[in-house]
C-alpha cells in the first residue's frame, strides 16, 4: 500500500494536477456563476460538453487528422480553442437567456432556478445523445506525446505541460480581469449587494450576462483541453467531470476565482494519491471523504474567501 | 425497498402467466391457429436488448443477425410468417424490467435475447414465471446458469470458460510470467476478470497488478501509474469496449508496452476506433466466432448474406444473434406455436448453425465450450480460430 504510494508518488503528483487543471477551469465557471446569482449552474457540465464537440466538429471540418508540429500545431490548438471557447460561451449566454433570466425577472426562487438548470442539463446532453448518438466518438490526435523528461516515476510530457500551464495562465489572467477592470468591478459589486450595486449605476444583466460569458469561455478553452489530452468526447462527457469540478469549487471556496484552481489541483491530486494506496475503484470516495473532512474544519473551503472580498 | 418492488413484480409477472395461460388452454380448444404470440397464422418474437445506448451496438449486432434470418424463414413457402418486435433495454437493468413487462403483456411466443448479463438478471426471472423462452446471443455471466430456470438457454459459452480459457491462453501460449488484470466493476467485468484472477494463480502467473476502473471516468490515470512499474506481459481488461478504447489508448500513451488483452465485451470495431493506433496487437476472446473469413459455406452465406442487407460485415454476436432466431424459427416449422411447445422444442434441439453446434446442457447452457481469438491488425479486427489454433503475431 504505501509502497505503491512512494513508487507512484510523482507519476501520481504528473496526472493528479493535469485532471486538476482540467477540474479547475470547468470549476471557474461554477464559481463565478455562483459568486454573482448564488446559483449553482448545473448546466455548466452540457456548456463544456458542447465545447469539445465544437473542437472535434472543428477538426472534422478542416479534415485535421493527423498530428501536427510547430506552428502548424500552434494553429490547430488556437483553432480547438477558439471555437470551443466560441460554442461554450454562446452556450452559456444563451442559457442565460432562456432558462435563467425570465425566471429572475418574475422574481423565481433559487430552487426553481437550480430546476431550471437541472432542466436544461437534461435537454442539453438528450439533443447531443440523439444528434451525435449516444457512443463515444474519437477525436484525433492533434500533438504527438512527447515525453520531455522523467521526474522519478512520473513522465513529463508536452501535452500535460500544456493542459497544467494554460489553466493557470488563464486562472491568473482571470484574476486580474475580475480585480482591475470596470466590467470586473461591476462583478464584485454584484456579488457583494446586487442592490446597492443597482443603485451605483451597474447594469446588472450586463454583468449577469458577462459572468455566464467568461465561464463558458472558460469552460471552452478546459474542452479544448479536454480534447487535446483525451481524444474522446461523448454526449454525457460533462457529468462526471461537472460534478468533480463543482466539487473543485466547493472544495476551494466556492466564490472564490484561485480557490476554484487551487480547489481542482488539490481534488487531482487527493484522487491520485488515494488511488494509488487504495486502488482505483476507491477513487472517488476517498476523493468525496476528503471533501468532507475538510468542509468539517474548514466550512467555506480552503481559501474560504468569497468573490465579493477578492483582492488584487 | 428493493426487495419489495421485485416481489411486486414477480407477482405481476405471475398474474401475467396466468392470464397467458388461460389463453393458451381456450386456445387448445379452438384448435385452429396458435397460442400466446400468435394470430392469424402468424407469430410474433421478441428481441430484448440495447439499441440504443453506450453499448449498444453489440445488440444491434444481434437484432440484425434475428431480422436476416427472420427474412429468410418468412421468404419461404408455406411457413407460419413470423415477426420480430424489439424491446429497447439500452442495456440498463432497471429499464429491462419494464421491457420485459411490455414482452410479456404483448404475449411474444419467445425472446431472442436478452443480451446483457446484468439485464439479463432482472428480466429472465419475469420471462420464467410468465413461460416464455428465451435464447441469449450475448449473456456469458456463469450464475444466469445456476437458477435452475427451464425456459432460459445460451447459443455461447459462459464466463465460466471464457475467464479460464483467457489466462490459460495468457499463460500457455503467450507464456506470460507478470499480468495486470483490470476490471469495469460491471457484473460482467468483475465476474470474467475475477475469473481470470484464480485460473492466473492456478497456472502459477503472477498477477502483479489487480485494479477496478470506473468505466465513465475519462482518465484512469491512476491504473496507468500502477501498470507501468509493474511492467506485466499482458495487461487483460474485463469490461466492454468503449472502455477499453479508452483505456488501452493511456496504457500506450503512458508507456506501457505488454500485450493488451480483453473478453468479448471489447470485440468490437468501436474499441478500434476508440483506441485508434494503440489498439493495434490488441488480442480479444470470445465465447463467439467470427463469420468473416470462414471457409464453411453455409458461413460465408451468412457472412454474404448479412453484408447484402445490412450494408456491413456481421460483428460480434451477429451469427449468434442469427443461430439463436434459427433456434426458434425451427421449432415455429415444427408447428410448435404455443411458447411452452417452442421452449420443448429448444431444449431438445441439436443442430449446426453458422457459430457453432447449437444444443443446450439440462441449465440451458451451451453444450460445448469453444472459446475464440481475434486480433487487432493494421486496425482491422483479424480473427485467429479457437484457443487451441491461435498463433498471435507478435
Amino acid at each position: 500500500m504505501w509502497n505503491d504510494f512512494t513508487q507512484q508518488f510523482w507519476s501520481s503528483t504528473i496526472d493528479g494536477l493535469t485532471n486538476g487543471a482540467i477540474y479547475g477551469l470547468v470549476a471557474m465557471g461554477y464559481t463565478l456563476v455562483y459568486g454573482v446569482l448564488r446559483l449553482i449552474n448545473f448546466a455548466h457540465s452540457e456548456v463544456f460538453m458542447i465545447g469539445t464537440f465544437a473542437a472535434l466538429g472543428a477538426l472534422t471540418l478542416f479534415g485535421i487528422d493527423s498530428p501536427q508540429s510547430g506552428l502548424a500545431l500552434v494553429g490547430v490548438l488556437l483553432l480547438m480553442t477558439l471555437v470551443a471557447m466560441a460554442a461554450s460561451g454562446g452556450t452559456a449566454v444563451l442559457l442565460e437567456r432562456v432558462a435563467y433570466r425570465p425566471l429572475r425577472k418574475r422574481g423565481a426562487s433559487r430552487l426553481a432556478a437550480l430546476i431550471s438548470a437541472i432542466g436544461a442539463s437534461f435537454f442539453l446532453q438528450e439533443v447531443f445523445a440523439i444528434w451525435q448518438g449516444r457512443d463515444q466518438l474519437s477525436i484525433p490526435r492533434v500533438m504527438n506525446k512527447d515525453v520531455w523528461f522523467n521526474i522519478g516515476s512520473g513522465q513529463v510530457r508536452n501535452d500535460k505541460v500544456l493542459v497544467i500551464v494554460a489553466a493557470i495562465l488563464m486562472m491568473l489572467a482571470l484574476d486580474r480581469f475580475v480585480n482591475t477592470t470596470r466590467l470586473g468591478r461591476g462583478i464584485r459589486a454584484t456579488a457583494q449587494d446586487p442592490d446597492t450595486a443597482v443603485l451605483m449605476g451597474v447594469n446588472i444583466d450586463r454583468v449577469v450576462l458577462w459572468t455566464f460569458l467568461i465561464g463558458g469561455i472558460l469552460a471552452g478553452l478546459a474542452a479544448a483541453l479536454y480534447g487535446v489530452f483525451f481524444e474522446l468526447t461523448q454526449y454525457n462527457v460533462g457529468f462526471l467531470l461537472g460534478i468533480k469540478a463543482f466539487t473543485a469549487a466547493v472544495l476551494g471556496g466556492i466564490g472564490n476565482i484561485r480557490g476554484a484552481l487551487i480547489g481542482g489541483l488539490v481534488l487531482g491530486l487527493i484522487e491520485n494519491y488515494g488511488a494509488s494506496i487504495f486502488g482505483t475503484q476507491w477513487l472517488d470516495v476517498v476523493a468525496f471523504s476528503v471533501l468532507v473532512l475538510v468542509l468539517m474544519f474548514r466550512p467555506t473551503g480552503i481559501l474560504g474567501e468569497n468573490l465579493q472580498r477578492a483582492r488584487v | 425497498m428493493r426487495r419489495a418492488y421485485s416481489r411486486g413484480l414477480v407477482a405481476a409477472a405471475a398474474a401475467s402467466a396466468l392470464v397467458l395461460s388461460a389463453c393458451g388452454g381456450s386456445n387448445d380448444n379452438g384448435g385452429s391457429s396458435g397460442s400466446g404470440g400468435s394470430s392469424g397464422g402468424s407469430v410474433t418474437i421478441g428481441f430484448f436488448g440495447a439499441q440504443t445506448g453506450p453499448n449498444a451496438q453489440l445488440g444491434i449486432n444481434i437484432s440484425n443477425g434475428a431480422e436476416l434470418a427472420i427474412e429468410q424463414h418468412n421468404a419461404k413457402s408455406g411457413v407460419t410468417q413470423v415477426k420480430l418486435t424489439k424491446y429497447d433495454t439500452q442495456g440498463d437493468p432497471a429499464q429491462a424490467t419494464n421491457q420485459a413487462k411490455k414482452a410479456v403483456s404483448d404475449k411474444v411466443a419467445a425472446i431472442i435475447g436478452p443480451a446483457f448479463s446484468g439485464e439479463s438478471k432482472t428480466a429472465d426471472p419475469i420471462f420464467e414465471e410468465a413461460g416464455i423462452p428465451n435464447v441469449s446471443a450475448s449473456a456469458t455471466a456463469v450464475a444466469l446458469g445456476q437458477n435452475g430456470w427451464k425456459f432460459w438457454h445460451r447459443v455461447l459459452a459462459n464466463d465460466g470458460v471464457q475467464g479460464p480459457g483467457d489466462a490459460d491462453f495468457i499463460a500457455k501460449t503467450l507464456n506470460a510470467k507478470t499480468v495486470a488484470v483490470i476490471d469495469d466493476q460491471s457484473e460482467y467485468g468483475k465476474g470474467l476478470g475475477d475469473a481470470v484472477r484464480k485460473q492466473l494463480a492456478t497456472d502459477g502467473v503472477k498477477v502483479a497488478v489487480n485494479d477496478a476502473i470506473n468505466p465513465d471516468a475519462s482518465s484512469f490515470s491512476s491504473t496507468v501509474n500502477k501498470v507501468k512499474p509493474a511492467n506485466p506481459d499482458v495487461v487483460f481488461f474485463a469490461g466492454y469496449y468503449s472502455t477499453a478504447g479508452k483505456l488501452v489508448k493511456q496504457l500506450r500513451d503512458g508507456g506501457v508496452q505488454g500485450t493488451f488483452m480483453s473478453g468479448d465485451g471489447s470485440l468490437d470495431a468501436e474499441f478500434i476506433k476508440g483506441g485508434g493506433a494503440a489498439a493495434n496487437g490488441a488480442l480479444l476472446s470470445c465465447p463467439c466466432s467470427s463469420a468473416v473469413g470462414s471457409t464453411d459455406p453455409a458461413v460465408q452465406k451468412f457472412a454474404t448474406d448479412y453484408k447484402a442487407k445490412f450494408n456491413v460485415d456481421p460483428a460480434t454476436y451477429s451469427a449468434e444473434g442469427f443461430d439463436a432466431t434459427n433456434a426458434v424459427l425451427q421449432a415455429i416449422d415444427a408447428g410448435k406455436t404455443d411458447p411452452s411447445d417452442i421452449n420443448d422444442f429448444v431444449t431438445k434441439i441439436d443442430f449446426k448453425g453458422v457459430s457453432k453446434q447449437i444444443k443446450f446442457a439440462p441449465n440451458g447452457d451451451l453444450a460445448s465450450d469453444l472459446l475464440f481469438i481475434t486480433e487487432v491488425k493494421d486496425g482491422k479486427l483479424a480473427f485467429l480460430g479457437d484457443t487451441t489454433q491461435a498463433k498471435p503475431s507478435a
